[in-house]
C-alpha cells in the first residue's frame, strides 16, 4: 500500500507531467486563459489518463511486449515496435467511446467539457503517460496509480496557471513580452517552485 | 501543375521568421523544451522532426483527394505514427545512446501539434510538392529555435558545446562557474519566453492584442 501512495505522490507533484517533463504544453498554454475551462480540461485530461495508461499496460504485457505472446504459442514474437501506432489507436479510440458515452448518459458533464473532449487525443500528456508507463515497466496496479496521479498534476497545474494569468490582467506587463511571452517565464517559474518537491523522499 | 520557385521560397522561409510554429503558432512546445539540455539531442530532435513533417505533408497531401474528411484525423494519425515509428527504429539502430537519452520524446513527435497542425492546415489544401516544402520550412522553423535554445543551455549550463568544451568549467581548473539553472528544466522556459520577447520586439505586429 505504502508504495502506491509514494507512487501517486511522485506522479502529481515530483514528476509533474505538465512542469518537470512539459507535456501537453500546446493545449496548457493555450487554454489556460481562465480557470473555468481550465477546470474543465483538466478534468477531461484526469478521466482520459486514469483509462488509457491501465488499458494500454494490459495491451503491452499481453501482445506487444517481447515474448508476451507465449499464451498464443508465439514465445519468440516481438511486436514492441508497434508499441506507438497501437497506443495512439487506443488513445483515439477512447476518447471517441467517452465522448459517445458521455453525450449518451451525463449530458451535463458532455456539455460542460465541449471541445476539449476531441483535444485530449492529441494532448502529448496522455500519450506521455502512456510511454513513460511502459518505460518504467509498472504493472497493472502501478499503472493504475500513474493514470490518475499523472492526471491529477497536470490538471492541478493548468488550473493554477489560469489562476495565475486571470490575475495577471492587472499587472504591466512590457509590451513585447504580451501574452505568450509572459506566460512561458510564469511557467518557468511555477516549474522552479514544483522542484522544491524533487527532495521528499517517501 | 506549375511549380513557382519564388513560391517555393517563401514557404521555406516564412516559417522561420514571420511564421514560427513556435514562437508565434504556439505548436510543437513540448518536446522543444526538454530535449535541449544538450544540443545534441536537440539537433537529432530536429532532424525527426523535419523528416516526419515533410514526409507526413508530402503523403497526406497526395491522398487528400481520397481522404474523407469524417475520418481525416484517424488517417493523418495512422500516417504520421506509422513515420514516426520508422524514425525511432534507425535511431535506435544507428544512434542507440541518444535514442536512450530522448526517452519518450521521439515518441512524443506523434503528438507533436506541428505536425498535425501543418497536416490539417496545409497538406489538405495544398500540392505535394509545396506540401514537402511547407513541411521542410516549418521544421526548419522549429529547429532554429531548438538550436538557440540547446546551444544557449549546453553553453552556459556546462561550458561546452556538443561535448566539447568552451568555458573552462571551475571544477576542471578552468575559470568558468557552470550556472546549474540552465540544465534544469525550468530554464527553457525562461529562454524561450526571451526569445518571444525579442522576436515581438523587432516585428511587433506579432505582439497579441490586449483584450
Amino acid at each position: 500500500m505504502e508504495q502506491y501512495i509514494s507512487l501517486f505522490v511522485r506522479a502529481v507533484f515530483i514528476e509533474n507531467l505538465a512542469l518537470a517533463f512539459f507535456l501537453g504544453m500546446c493545449t496548457f498554454l493555450a487554454v489556460s486563459k481562465k480557470v473555468q475551462t481550465a477546470l474543465g480540461l483538466g478534468v477531461a485530461v484526469v478521466v482520459v489518463q486514469s483509462i488509457t495508461v491501465p488499458v494500454n499496460n494490459l495491451l503491452y504485457t499481453y501482445l506487444l511486449a517481447d515474448g508476451a505472446l507465449e499464451w498464443a504459442g508465439m514465445p519468440e514474437v516481438d511486436l514492441s515496435f508497434l508499441g506507438l501506432i497501437v497506443y495512439i489507436g487506443v488513445i483515439a479510440a477512447i476518447v471517441q467511446i467517452l465522448e459517445m458515452f458521455l453525450d449518451k448518459f451525463v449530458p451535463a458533464l458532455y456539455q460542460a467539457l465541449g471541445i476539449f473532449l476531441p483535444l485530449i487525443t492529441v494532448n502529448c500528456a496522455i500519450l506521455g503517460g502512456t510511454l513513460f508507463m511502459v518505460q518504467k515497466e509498472y504493472n497493472f496496479a502501478e499503472s493504475v496509480v500513474f493514470g490518475v496521479g499523472g492526471g491529477i498534476g497536470w490538471a492541478l497545474a493548468i488550473v493554477l496557471l489560469a489562476g495565475i494569468r486571470e490575475k495577471m490582467k492587472y499587472s504591466d506587463v512590457p509590451h513585447g513580452l504580451r501574452g505568450l511571452g509572459i506566460t512561458f517565464i510564469t511557467v518557468g517559474l511555477m516549474a522552479l517552485a514544483f522542484m522544491s518537491f524533487s527532495g521528499v523522499q517517501l | 501543375m506549375a511549380i513557382d520557385v519564388k513560391e517555393i521560397k517563401s514557404v521555406l522561409i516564412k516559417p522561420i521568421v514571420d511564421n514560427n510554429p513556435i514562437a508565434l503558432q504556439i505548436l510543437g512546445v513540448c518536446s522543444a523544451l526538454a530535449v535541449t539540455s544538450k544540443l545534441e539531442t536537440a539537433l537529432v530532435m530536429c532532424l525527426a522532426l523535419t523528416i516526419v513533417t515533410a514526409f507526413s505533408n508530402l503523403l497526406i497531401s497526395t491522398i487528400r483527394a481520397q481522404i474523407p474528411s469524417s475520418i481525416r484525423i484517424i488517417v493523418q494519425m495512422t500516417i504520421i505514427a506509422s513515420l514516426v515509428i520508422i524514425v525511432d527504429q534507425v535511431l535506435k539502430a544507428y544512434a542507440f545512446e541518444t535514442s536512450k537519452q530522448m526517452s519518450v520524446f521521439v515518441g512524443l513527435i506523434i503528438t507533436n501539434c506541428i505536425v498535425m497542425g501543418r497536416a490539417e492546415a496545409y497538406a489538405m489544401k495544398n500540392g505535394p510538392v509545396m506540401s514537402f516544402f511547407d513541411g521542410i520550412g516549418n521544421g526548419l522553423g522549429y529547429s532554429v529555435i531548438l538550436i538557440i535554445v540547446g546551444t544557449a543551455r549546453e553553453l552556459l549550463g556546462s561550458g561546452s558545446i556538443l561535448g566539447f568544451t568552451i568555458l573552462k568549467p571551475i571544477a576542471d581548473g578552468g575559470w568558468y562557474q557552470p550556472n546549474g539553472l540552465l540544465l534544469l528544466p525550468p530554464s527553457a522556459f525562461f529562454i524561450i519566453g526571451l526569445i518571444i520577447w525579442a522576436l515581438r520586439s523587432w516585428k511587433p505586429e506579432q505582439v497579441e492584442d490586449e483584450k
